[in-house]
This record gives structure tokens, C-alpha cells and sequence, in this order.
């Protein structure tokens, strides 16, 4: 689960990462009196969306009046902010974070992941703040330090030493504060079983002090449950609704632009039947898991999530029964059927336990638009030529 | 032969009175597989499905002479779970359960390396050795025995190897599914391993997906290590990129973990790469022949 910015620098501020000021506001007016309570003479008006890149999109400006807060809040409240992470339908902006400027003299990066090869954190961190961090990995990669923290022994000294030494920053009293910095991020990251963390850029002030001028944050959905403050910064309006409501059902589902949805048992062979439809001259419309213990609800479910896509023409239910009877599928397909009204070719492969059986039930209920096949090739086959209107 | 598990394993079950537990120890113990006991803290002394629970996995090993755990116990408490296997001396941790926190796993990972015991998973079917011993949740009649050795991420993709190998006319010798999630126990390279020793394994699938690069390493490895015919499959050819397909570590970060590197890499190392699931069968037959 990702957050808002200003709901990073929120989690910032509780562990001591020091951050500019700022307030959250969904209204201009809401802006203007923040910009007022902020104090000062210029201020940054943010848009709070789930992607990065919005500066670049015109979702970041600078106010040098309240008047100017006032105007770029109305401009950016209700914009569609497309970056090169929202893809090009854009995000709906409904909230501005109001920030207090600061003198930067400096941009660095810092991020914590997980390292999947060393099985432990990594802190990365970077001279060349500002930049997407992907092109600086391509470009420059020289320029990333790279730093694995062993969670069993926790930050020490030398990681502090490699950081700071790494980032070229020589002023003694400026180590100490970046070190801290560090050390605050990867604890918050420990603690509350983030994902990734991302400040990027981290800046330098003419002060000499390093802030998170900007803060992405990912958790881990397995840990949620014991961090009820964070999953309390969910905000719905950031997904995909298709995707949350068939979560809700123990669907797995992710929309993609082709013609032929899809309703597959299991991660790995929903992508295979994805990568075989491909092959095969055809185009998904989905990627749709329906879990180990699929029945005639979530079966229906997913016909409804599936027929929703204007875009489908032909749907692949694709199923290995392992555990599942595929005689029990084989009537939750014919029950869906009755509950959804599905005005598409429907391609229909049952292997594994009880396959012969569930062939059987399809044949005598003799339904139209349900079209059986023998094996994954001959599904993948069969629902593209239905998808062509062959 | 056969490789990690075999007629003679002595299996326990944490998490064994539960329903996914109880459910699935009952269809391992019906093809063949040796469960002794379980453990459920707080119902030690009781018996279940004719087998004795107890209190902690040390009093289990101790009193059945076990060493190896399956793994049921719910996601919040998977962590605990394994860290308890390995310092009670279990070689083999199976961990089924689906949803565990990567931090946990991380730690019982190291937990476990430390105190030398493998383990498998988590979110995975598990492993078995053909008509010997099925330790997880995997449908067993659709491994006949044979001289395939499978590996794979996903669970599914597992069955419609093995069944796409055994319907060509061969078999399996042990099939091995290590799960989809970020930190993961035995994984390709360590298997690959014990089917290039394995006598009775002439062949092997893996079959991987997007998202880490444990298909990479395995590729390497491949290159320098392996004699013996491999035929893989990766799945997410398709898959945009930042998008969690499923599996919590299926994600493509950025431009790494793409599946075309990944079989790029293993056909590199002299691999047969299938594009296809629907191949893998015809694909073996064809390294075997």
C-alpha cells in the first residue's frame, strides 16, 4: 500500500526526520489560511497523488504571494495530473500540500528497499538528487551508493561512515546530521514494515541542515494488520476500483488493454495464460486469479469484473483443478452463467482432478456461447479465433 | 531417488489442528507420506487424525525423531513458526501459508541459515517425491514417477508441468514449488544442484516469472554447473511493468525483472526456453529424445 506525501512527512516528523513545514488543504481558501499559518513569504503548493514525476506534470508550483497560493490551489484541485507514472488517463488531484520554501543549496537521494538477492534492506543513496533514480542506475551508476543493513544487527557506525564519505560531505557537524537522518529512516522503515521508502530529493539548506523534501512510502499489505495507523492513510480514491472490489471477493485482478479476458487458479499460470494468448496472436484484457478455493460466487464475480471492460470479446476461464474439483467449477461456471449475463464466447478448459466429470456437466448443459478445449494450447487457441469473430 | 523428501521422511505438522492443516495432513498421510505429529501449542497430549500434538516443536522432534516440518500455521505467525523449526533441530522447513510478512520471513530466513535447515517456501504447494512422499498441498495424483525434476515459482504452473510431462510419457522425480514471494527459501540454484546429482533425474523444468533475479542467477549457475537437459518456462511475458501480478514478489521495478531478460539470460546459458506454458511437455520430450 502506497501513501500521500504529506502522510510520509507526517510518519517523518514522528520519528525526527526533519522535514519543511507544511499543512494538507482541499480547498484554495484551506490553502491561502495554511500558507498564512506557515508564516513566511514563499510556499509550495504540492498535488497529493500516488505517482511521481508531478513537477515535471505541473502538479508542483512556487507561491510567492498568498495571492499566487490562492490561484495555483484553484489550478491544481481538480486537475488531472498525468506523469510518466500515472499513465496517460492522468490522476484526479483532491488534495494540496501547502510547504514552506526553503534555500536549497544541495539535492540528494535516499531511499531504503529491500535488497531481494542480499535478503536484507539496502540504503541507496545518491549525489544526483532530483533525478529519476532509474536514469541515474543507467547512466551514472557510479554515482549510487549502495549500503546493506543486516537487520539482525542493525545500523551501525560503518554504515553511517560509508554514506556520508560515499555522498562526498566532509563538514563534520553536517556527517553527524546526515548519519541521524539515515539512521531515523531505516528504523521508521524496520519498524513499520515499509516496503520502500523514497526522499528524492533530500536537500541540502543554506543552513546546513538536510530535510525530506519530498517522501514516497510503501508498506507491506501482509504487515498491514499490525499497523492500524497506517492502514488508516489508505485513500480508495488511489485504486483502481475494478481491482479493490474484486480483492474483496479473493479475486486477483488487474486490467489490461486487450480483447480477451481471462479467469485462471493461480498467479503463475494466469500470467502463462496471458503470455499464451500473446503468443498466439491474441491480446488479454486481464489478468484475473481466482485463488485455490474457487466456487460458483467468485466464479460469477469474475465474469462480472471481466464483462465490465467494454474491450473483451472473448473470455479463457482456465482452470487446474489441483485440490478444486473441477466438477464443482464446471457448475460454478454454469451458475455464473445464470447470474451474469455473459454475451461472449466463453472458452472453458477444466484439467487435473475430476476433469472428465466437469466436461461432462458443460456438454449436457449445452450452452451456447460455451466452448470447451482440451488442453491450455487449444483454450489459448480457441479464444483467440472467438476473439476474432472466427 | 529422488531429492529433499522420500518414502522414509519423518514429517511434522505446525499448525496441525487447524482446518487448512488438518485438511491437508490427511491427503498426505493418504499417498504415503510419513506425518508423526504435529504441534498446536496449548493441545499437547491430544491426538489427531491418529497421530500425538504437541506443545512445541522440540518436544515433537524429541519424541518422533522428525525432521521435517510442514508448515500451516496463519501468516502473523509463520515468522515464530519456522524460527521454532529451526532451533529445534528440523532440517526441512515446507512453509504453505500465503501472506507472511516479508520482514518476518527475512528474519526466519536468516534464522534458519544460521542454524543450518532449509526451508521452502513460503506460499508455495510445497515439494514432493513421486509416489514416495508429498509434503504440502499439491494434487498427488498428477505426479507419476518418472526422471523429470520440476522447480517452480508458481503453484499452478507446477501441476500443468508435471501433468504436461507425464501425459508426453514421462514422470517425475520430485517437483519442487519455492513460491512467488520476495524472500524465498531453497531456490533455483540449490535444486538445480541436487537434481544434477540425483541419478534418477535425467531432465529439468523450472519454471519462473517476473519480478528479483533468482532466474538470472539460476542461469549462471546453469552455465558453469549443470549437464543435465533444462527446459524453462517464464511467466509475465505479457505483464505491464509496476504491477503486482499476484504473487507479492511478481512485480516488475522499473525496467529489472522483466521476463524477456530472464530468458534471454537462460537461453544464454543453453537452456530451452519455452514462450508458452501449453510447451513445456513437447519441450521435454524433446531434450529427453
Amino acid at each position: 500500500m502506497n501513501i500521500h506525501e504529506y502522510q510520509a512527512k507526517q510518519i517523518f516528523q514522528k520519528y525526527g526526520v526533519p522535514t519543511p513545514k507544511g499543512i494538507i488543504a482541499n480547498t484554495p481558501e484551506q490553502a491561502v489560511a495554511n500558507a498564512g499559518e506557515l508564516g513566511g513569504s514563499v510556499w509550495v503548493v504540492k498535488a497529493q497523488i500516488h505517482a511521481g514525476g508531478r513537477g515535471l506534470g505541473g502538479g508542483v508550483k512556487l507561491a510567492k504571494s498568498k495571492e499566487e497560493v490562492r490561484d495555483l490551489a484553484t489550478e491544481i484541485l481538480g486537475m488531472t495530473l498525468v506523469t510518466h507514472q500515472t499513465g496517460p488517463e492522468g490522476k484526479l488531484v483532491q488534495k494540496v500540500y501547502i510547504e514552506e520554501g526553503a534555500n536549497i543549496v544541495d539535492e540528494l537521494y535516499l531511499s531504503v528497499v529491500l535488497d531481494r538477492a542480499a535478503e536484507m534492506p539496502i540504503i541507496m543513496a545518491s549525489t544526483e538528487g532530483g533525478m529519476d533514480i532509474e536514469t541515474v542506475a543507467h547512466e551514472t551508476p557510479e554515482k549510487i551508493i549502495k549500503i546493506a543493513v543486516d537487520p539482525s544487527f542493525g545500523f551501525q557506525g560503518y554504515h553511517g561512515r560509508e554514506l556520508v564519505f560515499g555522498l562526498g560531505i566532509t563538514d563534520k557537524a553536517e556527517q553527524k546530521k546526515m548519519i541521524d537522518f539515515a539512521k531515523k529512516v531505516y528504523t521508521l522503515y524496520m519498524e513499520n514494515d515499509a516496503e520502500m521508502i523514497e526522499i528524492n530529493p533530500l536537500i541540502k539548506t543554506a543552513e546546513g541542515n538536510f530535510l525530506a523534501l519530498d517522501g514516497k512510502m510503501g508498506f507491506d499489505d501482509s504487515a498491514l494488520g499490525r499497523h492500524p495507523d497506517i492502514e488508516d492513510m489508505r485513500d480508495i480514491s488511489e485504486e483502481d476500483p475494478d481491482e479493490r472490489e474484486a480483492s474483496q471477493y479473493g479475486l486477483s485482478y488487474i486490467a489490461l488493454d486487450g480483447e480477451i479476458g481471462c479467469m485462471v487458479n493461480g498467479a503463475g499460470l494466469a500470467m502463462g495464460t496471458m503470455d499464451t494468448i500473446n503468443y498466439m496472436g491474441g491480446t488479454p484484457a486481464n489478468f484475473l486469479d481466482v485463488g485455490g478455493s474457487a466456487n460458483a460466487e467468485t466464479v460469477a464475480k469474475g465474469f462480472e469484473i471481466i464483462l465490465k471492460n467494454p474491450n473483451v470479446k472473448a473470455i479463457f476461464v482456465n482452470i487446474f483443478g489441483g485440490i478444486v474439483r473441477c466438477d464443482r467449477i464446471a457448475n460454478g461456471i454454469l451458475e455464473a452463467t445464470k447470474l451474469v449475463d455473459v454475451n461472449v464466447p466463453v472458452i472453458v478448459r477444466l484439467d487435473g482432478t475430476n476433469a472428465p466429470e466437469a466436461a461432462e456437466i458443460l456438454k449436457n448443459a449445452n450452452i451456447d456461447n460455451v466452448i470447451a478445449a482440451t488442453d491450455l494450447g487449444d483454450g489459448a487457441a480457441k479464444a483467440v479465433a472467438a476473439a476474432k469473430g472466427e | 531417488m529422488s531429492i529433499l523428501v522420500n518414502k522414509d521422511t519423518k514429517v511434522i505438522v505446525q499448525g496441525f489442528t487447524g482446518g487448512e492443516g488438518t485438511f491437508h495432513a490427511e491427503q498426505c498421510m493418504d499417498y504415503g507420506t510419513q506425518i508423526v505429529g504435529g504441534v498446536t501449542p496449548g493441545k499437547g497430549g491430544q491426538t489427531h487424525l491418529g497421530k500425538p500434538v504437541f506443545n512445541t516443536v522440540k518436544e515433537a522432534v524429541a519424541a518422533t525423531g522428525a525432521t521435517v516440518s510442514m508448515v500451516f500455521v496463519p501468516p502473523a505467525f509463520v515468522g515464530d513458526a519456522v524460527m521454532e523449526a529451526a532451533s529445534a533441530g528440523i532440517e526441512l522447513a515446507v512453509i504453505i501459508t500465503e501472506g507472511a510478512p516479508v520482514r518476518d520471513m527475512q528474519a526466519a530466513k536468516a534464522c534458519a541459515v544460521k542454524n543450518g535447515m532449509m526451508t521452502i517456501g513460503p506460499n508455495c504447494p510445497g515439494v514432493i517425491s513421486a509416489d514416495e512422499c508429498k509434503i504440502g498441498i499439491m494434487p498427488g495424483n498428477i505426479f507419476k514417477k518418472g526422471n523429470v525434476g520440476l522447480i517452480s515459482k508458481s503453484g499452478t504452473l507446477t501441476y500443468e508441468g508435471a501433468n504436461q510431462v507425464v501425459k508426453e510419457g514421462f514422470g517425475i522425480t520430485t517437483a519442487v514449488g519455492i513460491g512467488g514471494d520476495p524472500i524465498i527459501g531453497l531456490s533455483y540454484k540449490q535444486l538445480l544442484k541436487m537434481f544434477q546429482d540425483d541419478p534418477e533425474t535425467e531432465a529439468i523444468v523450472m519454471i519462473g516469472e517476473i519480478g528479483g533475479d533468482l532466474e538470472i542467477q539460476a542461469a549462471k549457475f546453469i552455465k558453469e554447473n549443470i549437464t543435465k537437459p533444462v527446459v524453462a518456462f517464464i511467466a509475465g511475458q505479457s505483464a505491464p511493468a509496476g504491477k503486482r501480478m499476484g504473487h507479492a514478489g511478481a512485480i516488475i521495478s522499473g525496467s529489472a525483472g522483466t521476463a524477456k531478460e530472464k530468458m534471454d539470460a537462460l537461453e544464454a546459458a543453453g537452456v530451452k526456453v519455452v514462450v508458452s506454458p501449453a510447451e513445456i511437455g513437447k519441450a521435454v520430450k524433446e531434450v529427453l529424445s
